[in-house]
This record gives C-alpha cells, structure tokens and sequence, in this order.
C-alpha cells in the first residue's frame, strides 16, 4: 500500500471556533492506481489533498506513506517527501513569471539533494509533456495549456511515485484539458500513480476509481469499470 | 549552505528578473555608500589641501603668539582678542644668539591694513611690518628689485616691497622701482582728515605672482619695515606674532625651549602656568588641523552612515512588499520541496545581494565623484589631492552586507514562516 489514511481527522482553529473539515477519514492507494477525488465545494476534498500531500498535518489519525507513519516525521523530512515523491499540478499552474520554461521545471532539483544533470532531468520532462521546443520561452509568453503542461514537467522532473493534480484542467478550455488529462493518462500507463481532485464528473471518469466525499466523510468509494472510463487524446495547440 | 554558488546564481537571476524595481531598491544604499566614499575623500582631500598650505609657508618654523592658550587648540589671537603681552624688547632677545643658538632667523611681525596711493592710482591692502629677516624665514621670489635689508628693516627706513596684485593696480605700466608710495596712516577715528597723515615709501621690491598660501591670497599684500609700521602706521607699542628659523628640524624642540626660557627670563615669570605667550611650532599647527578636520570626518561619517540606515529601512521595506507579492512563489516552492531554511536564505540572499551591488555600485559612483571634484578643485586653482582611503573601501563594502543581513533577516524568517497552503491560494 502506497498511501495508507487511518481515521484522519483535520480540524482548523479560527480564532477559538473550531471547524472539523475532516471526520475521520479511512483511504487506501495502491501505488499506480488512478483515483479521483470528488466532491462539491467545501466538502473537504482540498484539505484532504493537502494532507495526503504533506502540505498539512492531520489533527488525529494515522498516515502511513510507502508503509512508514509520517506523524513524527520533521517539517524537513516532510519538505524532502514532497520534493522526491509526489509531484503537485495545481488550477492555476503557478509557474514564476518572467522566467523561461526550463528553469521552472528545474525548479523542484534545485531543492534536491540530487546534483547532477538538472538540465538534462528537466529536458527529458519537457519532452514527456510535448514541450521540447518550448525550453526558452519565458513563462507568460505561451499558452494556458501548455502552461499547465510545464507544471506537470515540473511535477515529473523529480521522478515521483505520485502526482496530485488539483482540478489541472480548471482553467484551460476543453481542448486543452483534453491534452493535459491524456497526459495523465500516459503517466498512469508508465506506472505512476495518479491523484486527481475535481469537481467535474467528465474529468474523474478518466480514473480508474472515484472516491466521493461530503462533509468531511467519504461516502462513496467506487472502482471504474472500463467501459465507463473516458480516454481524451492529445490535441495540438 | 547546500550549493553556495548555484544560490547566488539564482538569486542574482531572480532580480534581474526586476531590474527596476531592484535599482530602486537599492537606490538609497548607493547614495549612502557613495555619500561616505565622497565625505572621507572630501575629507582627506582638504585636510592634504590645508597641510599643503601650511607647508608652503616653510618648515623648521616656529612661531610665537601673545597669550596663553591650550596646545591642542587654536591660539587665543585666533579669537580677535588682541593681547599686548609680547614686545619688541621680547623680539630682540630672541634676535640674540646667546639666547638662541640654533635661530637663524627672528621676525617680528604686525599686520594691518591700509589704503595705498601712487599717483592718481590708489589700493587697500594689507600692510605686513617686519623685519629684513623675512626673507630668510619665508621664501622670497622677486620679480623686481629686491627685500629690504636687515639694515633699512632696523632702521626704519621708508622703504616698501609691492607685491603682485597690489604692484600691477599702482603700476599698471610696470617700472615700479624707486617710485613713491604713500600709506594713509590708520586712523581709529573716522573724522580726522586723513590726507595730513600719509607716509611716503620707496619701492625697492615686488615679488613674483605667489597664490594663495595660508588661505591668503599671498598677492595682495605689502611689506613694509617693522619698526616704521607698529610706531607710525599703527600707533601701538606692541607684537603681534614673532616667527622664528631654526637651522635644523631636529633642534626645533630644543629652539621652543629656548624661547620660552628666554621670553620668562624677560617677563619675570616662574611658574609656567602664568605663561603670557604661546610658542608653537608647525608639527603642533599640523596636529589642530589635523584634530578639526578628524572631528568634521566622524561627524560628516556619521550623516552618511544614517542615510544608509536610512537606506537598510528602505530595503526591509521593499523586501517586505516583496514577499507579500510573491507569496505563491513561496508556497508554490515549499509545495515543491523547499524548506524553511531554503526560503529564509533565498531572501536573506536577495536582500544581501541587492545592498552589496547598492555598495558596489555607490562605491563607484563614490570614487567618480571625488574624481570629479578633485579636478574641479584643482581646475579652481588650489593644490588638491585625490584620495580615497581603502578603509572607506572596505568599511562600505561591509556596512551594506551588514545593512543586507540586519534589514533582510526580518523579511526572510516572515517568509520562511508563511503556511504552504495559505500561501498558495494566495491572491
């Protein structure tokens, strides 16, 4: 089991009123399966990502990555996860502005402790993502689209087991969402295991299972039949 | 420090991404580096400029003042206080070389001013009353005819040497020798009819163009012998300084000894906190020049290195705005994999680099304008020197890492601290 959630509980602290936005929470990854979490606004689905990405700590509960229980683990030692295991694709890409698409999938291996061939590393993710003749292209200068596919270079430059993307094709129109999900879709067949957040039920069918949450609480927990899944193919922009 | 040099090219990178706004930022810390490179070679640049001066008038030199005063600070007649104390009888006993072997020179010296008149030609200068000894304390060039002698200066003969300026508006046609001068005699009260009382002079002398020596402009000036100048010119019975040569720079403590021996001897003084005169040598007018221009330095240091506070403040500022702008850089980052120290030194590194290129470049602009200024000084006609003190140097190069590390700590650890989520959905 590659992500293992025992009961975790999230609650936030606004002044003294506490909100509890996760209830006990039980989830289990496998490593290379392709899930979609999905939920209205407010259900809990972004701060469950955000644990199960280490950008949080769980109030209560277990979280166990790769087997080890990451409760005791140091606010660096949690740094150094997210930088060599998980690879984040956000809604609005955050990429640096004013700096060219190759530094900014370059950007994860200067934080890492791996030195060499940070170049060459970020070339090899550009290409995975059809960018390979985009490399000095300054970030503001190419399309939403392809912005989003540098993120998700940047998210593979560090060779992650997972990547959470969190609604990636929220802020692209159809076409070039539809490229960006097939390029999770390659991602997953090449073995990495994918998390998806979404709101649209079009963008979770491309996974394989869908984990529905309310409320704080998971209430449905589904694997995807085949026939069901939908398949979206690169389209050029 | 992971990979130092990897840092800085990143960071240098990440502000060349703003070149405005960096320069801005940096802007008071190269007006406050360059203001301190300015102020210490100014500072230098007219200390040199006052030594220089001095010197000119000759070395080996001692000189004596009436009045007691203390020897760090600047003798009383500085004040305007006029001091009777020293006499002609006080300058003839140090003429005696009983009294002071190694003198080679005395001079009494009382100065004025007065309106000279040759022909239909008239000027007001000054009027230095001396002795013939003169030229063998001071260096002496002549244009034309020569110094009075010891003699015609002992005797008080009517004689009188012109110099430049004050030769060339008498004289505007040249051919001044053995002409007729006549001195309007001082007059403290400005209803006598000062036409009766006017002093004939023979010129036997003008000197060559000399400049400015002593800030004075050593031109405008007339030289007539004492003995005619205090008693007649003046109307007063006593010295006003008294100069003396000493024949070797070594003997020139001893020679001060030997004065201020003699001159109690002839005031009746024994105990020399009852001093009446002041005896002083160039070293020691070196020393309170060199104490004043020290003191203004500090203080004018001082100012500058306020406005590079002023300049730190100005940083945290800008910093501050920055990390507020880029707070989804920053969580985007730690998203990523930075850690808190990462983000706390990226910033730090900006906010060092920033105000080192701000020492840098002000040290340049520094060194220019002190380049510039020495040209003009020395364009205006005075003997200035371009120094620049490798300490001011240094000293800037570490205050603005200083002013780096001190105004981008803050800053730093508020970014270092910002929440990875918060910070994220940052708008």
């Amino acid at each position: 089991m590659l992500i293992e959630l025992k009961n975790i509980v999230k609650n936030y602290d606004n002044g003294g009123i506490i909100t509890r936005v996760l209830h006990g929470v039980n989830l289990g990854v496998e490593d290379g399966e392709f899930i979609a979490i999905i939920g209205p606004s407010g259900s809990g689905k972004s701060t469950l990502m955000h644990t199960i990405g280490f950008l949080d700590r769980p109030t209560e509960g277990d979280y166990l990555f790769n087997g080890e229980n990451t409760k005791d683990f140091t606010d660096d030692e949690l740094a150094r996860i997210r930088n060599e295991r998980i690879g984040f694709v956000f809604q609005s890409f955050n990429l640096l502005p004013r700096t060219t698409v190759l530094d900014n999938v370059m950007l994860p291996l200067f934080y890492s402790t791996n030195k060499k061939g940070h170049e060459h590393k970020a070339k090899v993710a550009l290409e995975a993502v059809g960018l390979g003749d985009r490399l000095q292209f300054m970030s503001n200068q190419i399309s939403g689209g392809q912005k989003q596919r540098v993120a998700i270079a940047r998210a593979l430059v560090c060779d992650p087991k997972v990547i959470f993307a969190d609604e990636p094709t929220g802020n692209l129109d159809s076409k070039s969402g539809s490229t960006v999900m097939h390029i999770l879709e390659k991602l997953n067949k090449e073995g990495r295991t994918i998390i998806l957040v979404t709101h649209d039920m079009n963008v979770a069918l491309h996974a394989k299972r869908i984990v529905t949450i309310r409320d704080g609480e998971i209430v449905k927990d589904q694997p995807i039949p085949e026939s069901e899944r939908v398949h979206s193919k690169a389209v050029s922009d | 420090m992971r990979n130092f040099l990897s840092d800085i090219k990143v960071t240098i990178k990440n502000l060349l991404a703003r070149k405005g706004r960096s320069f801005l930022t940096i802007l008071g810390i190269i007006i406050g580096v360059s203001g301190v490179i300015i102020i210490i070679s100014l500072g230098a640049g007219a200390q040199s400029l006052v030594l220089g001066q001095i010197t000119k008038l000759g070395t080996n030199l001692i000189g004596v003042l009436p009045g007691k005063s203390n020897e760090n600070g600047p003798p009383t007649a500085v004040f305007g206080v006029q001091i009777k104390t020293l006499t002609l009888n006080d300058a003839n006993a140090l003429k005696n070389i009983n009294n002071v072997p190694h003198a080679t020179a005395v001079a009494a010296f009382v100065n004025g001013s007065a309106t000279l008149i040759a022909g239909r030609e008239s000027v007001d200068t000054s009027v230095v009353s001396t002795d013939g000894t003169y030229p063998k304390i001071q260096n002496v060039d002549m244009a034309k005819g020569q110094f009075f002698t010891e003699e015609e200066g002992n005797s008080g003969s009517n004689v009188i040497v012109l110099g430049y300026d004050v030769a060339t508006s008498l004289f505007p046609n040249g051919d001044e020798l053995g002409q007729i001068v006549k001195i309007k005699i001082s007059n403290n009260n400005p209803a006598s009819n000062s036409d009766v009382g006017s002093i004939p002079f023979r010129v036997v002398g003008v000197q060559k163009k000399i400049g400015t020596a002593a800030f004075q402009n050593q031109d405008d000036q007339v030289f007539i012998p004492f003995i005619i100048g205090q008693r007649q010119l003046l109307g007063i019975d006593y010295v006003q300084f008294i100069r003396i040569k000493v024949d070797d720079a070594a003997n020139v403590k001893m020679t001060m000894e030997d004065v201020t021996r003699v001159l109690r001897e002839q005031h009746n003084i024994k105990n020399p906190n009852d001093d009446d005169f002041d005896v002083r040598d160039l070293a020691n007018a070196i020393k309170v020049l060199t104490n004043i221009t020290g003191t203004l330095n500090i203080f004018l240091s001082l100012m500058a290195a306020i406005s590079l506070v002023v300049g730190g403040i100005g940083i945290m500022n800008i910093m501050l705005v920055t990390v507020s702008e880029r707070t989804r850089e920053i969580g985007l980052r730690k998203a990523i994999g930075a850690t808190r120290k990462n983000i706390r030194s990226q910033f730090l590194f900006e906010s060092i680099i920033l105000t080192l290129s701000g020492g840098i470049i002000g040290i340049v602009a520094g060194i220019l304008i002190s380049y510039l200024i020495a040209i003009g000084a020395r364009f205006a006609g005075y003997d200035w020197a371009f120094i620049i003190s490798p300490i001011a140097i240094f000293l800037a190069v570490f205050v603005s890492i200083l002013t780096g590390v001190v105004f981008g700590l803050y800053p730093a650890i508020k970014a270092a601290k910002l929440d990875p989520i918060v910070a994220l959905h940052y708008e």
